[in-house]
């Protein structure tokens, strides 16, 4: 096992477009057809009423932090160069939850119900990987 | 039916704890058999059922029957269990239904790793952050500490809770190894201490996480009926309940109230007991603010007040809910998803009247709880010496 690189999401046959939103620029999310719950992370079902046929639709890519922490000590090697950074919860306006980098914004006036922003950072030909700004 | 009473432990053994060069997990998880073995003095032929957990260092498609395979021995009722840190107990609730349904007779469960000395701290903690979902949030670089700290930053916005409460933790728990001789951390440190200790992830200090220990632990399981027959007063099984919510903390329903309210509710259900006749607990305490956490869940102390009610000095020991006892995983000792078990062989001693210097008065209700993943999975264990209780 390597700890140099850091890990990237592979795509699978139910995440695939969610991650061609990401390189796009574009928070997309689950939408049931038949129950109209939203969901994240992309699955093959639907939990609320197991039905399978979802469709994507575009996040507002606004939400607020649920709860952050700024990590000191590293995971890995691979993260060592990033420290101090900034991870959260984010609570879309749509209702999923998501974890994610929060970057551009002075780490001491990160707050738990901090209106954010999505961006994305490249990080390889397919992958880009969604983060959190301060809402302007 | 209810499995209220119709088990008990019979046998404990704990293996030395901390750094231990030359042996293998498989090695501890024998060498804890063979010390519960011994005091229950029963020999290894008697055991017809066992439970395992798999080693994160020394991983083995069929761990139970490897450890079988090792001891020689020839379970007719046998399981790997995985639930992280709620395994343990988990395990202690399903031998429970198996002896009460005539599977099996008598059931060991073990469990031990070698966390300390077979990984480097590097590996354990990349190891230990698989937890995390591979494609929405292991990329983002959050350790475990991290996960934990946002448990702790949620409870400390929802309730006012604060670095000096959680430290609280810490320092409780330390003062309580302090009376442990097999505890690995036993100078006492202060709140000061904890504060000044290295910023892991905010607001989680160096001495707010657990320990990375090598170790094992195992108990022995029999009916109720026939546990007189053994060296030590028998310790009944009086409630158990279990509760999961999500694997991933991304995904938790919350991060400021868990599972463990389930978990709780189930096992004083069968107890016929509440939180008020407990008469002490071991806590999953893989981090300070988790404790708090199960504190309230489990109905000792009403939602968000788990700081003042450490601070105040209920968890410790002369105080109206002595907590982690031996030291918890902060101070004794936490070799991965066997660290839990110490916490249920230090409720069994303790109400064997056996922990020395660190017993608790009147001692006859105990409480021990699980928690695997962050805040995933609970599994709550009510214990007495007696059924009825007046």
């Amino acid at each position: 096992m390597t700890t140099t690189a850091k890990p990237l999401p592979v795509p699978t046959a139910v995440t695939a477009p969610y991650w061609e939103g990401c390189r796009r620029g574009v928070l997309l999310l689950q939408r049931c057809t038949a129950c109209h719950a939203v969901q994240l992370p992309p699955q093959r079902h639907c939990g609320s009423c197991l039905g399978d046929a979802l469709e994507w639709q575009p996040a507002a890519g606004t939400g607020r932090i649920t709860s952050w922490t700024v990590v000191r000590h590293p995971m890995s090697a691979a993260f060592a160069a990033d420290v101090p950074y900034a991870v959260a919860i984010v609570a879309l306006d749509e209702g999923p939850t998501m974890m994610a980098r929060i970057r551009d914004c002075d780490l001491d006036a990160l707050h738990v119900g901090m209106r954010v922003g999505v961006g994305f950072e490249p990080r390889s030909e397919t992958i880009a990987l969604p983060y959190f700004r301060p809402a302007r | 039916m209810s499995l209220r009473g119709a088990a008990a432990i019979v046998g404990i053994g704990d293996t030395a704890v901390g750094k231990l060069p030359g042996w293998t997990a498989t090695g501890l998880t024998v060498e804890a058999a063979r010390l519960a073995l011994a005091d229950a003095a029963l020999d290894k032929s008697a055991i017809d059922g066992l439970v395992t957990c798999d080693s994160m260092v020394e991983p083995h498609m069929y761990h139970a029957e490897l450890i079988a395979q090792t001891m020689r021995i020839r379970p007719r009722w046998c399981m790997t269990l995985s639930a992280g840190g709620a395994t343990n107990f988990a395990a202690v609730h399903h031998a429970a239904a198996a002896i009460a349904t005539g599977q099996c007779t008598t059931v060991l469960i073990v469990s031990a790793d070698v966390l300390r000395t077979g990984l480097t701290p590097e590996r354990a903690q990349a190891q230990m952050s698989s937890t995390g979902d591979p494609d929405f949030e292991a990329p983002y670089g959050l350790p475990v500490p991290g996960s934990y700290a946002l448990v702790a930053r949620a409870h400390m916005h929802a309730y006012g809770t604060t670095a000096e409460q959680l430290a609280r933790v810490a320092v409780t728990t330390r003062a309580h190894a302090a009376l442990n001789p097999a505890a690995e951390k036993r100078t006492p440190i202060t709140v000061d201490d904890v504060l000044a200790s290295r910023m892991i992830a905010d607001p989680l200090h160096l001495l707010d996480c657990s320990l990375v220990s090598d170790g094992g632990s195992a108990v022995i399981v029999t009916a109720a009926e026939r546990a007189r027959d053994f060296p030590h007063p028998p310790v009944l099984l009086l409630g158990a309940g279990e509760g999961r919510s999500h694997e991933h903390v991304s995904q938790a329903p919350s991060l400021v109230t868990s599972a463990a309210r389930e978990s709780g509710r189930r096992a004083y259900d069968m107890a016929r007991l509440g939180p008020a006749d407990v008469d002490f607990a071991e806590l999953y305490d893989c981090f300070t603010p988790v404790v708090l956490v199960e504190l309230e869940d489990l109905g000792f102390c009403p939602k968000g007040e788990g700081g003042p009610f450490v601070a105040d000095g209920h968890t410790a020991l002369g105080g109206s809910l002595p907590t982690n006892t031996h030291g918890g995983l902060l101070s004794h000792a936490h070799p991965g998803n066997p660290g839990s078990m110490f916490a249920l062989t230090e409720a069994v001693r303790q109400l064997r009247g056996d922990a020395g210097e660190r017993q608790v008065r009147r001692a006859e209700i105990g409480l021990v709880h699980g928690q695997g993943g962050i805040l995933s999975s609970h599994c709550t264990l009510v214990l007495g010496r007696e059924v009825a209780r007046s």
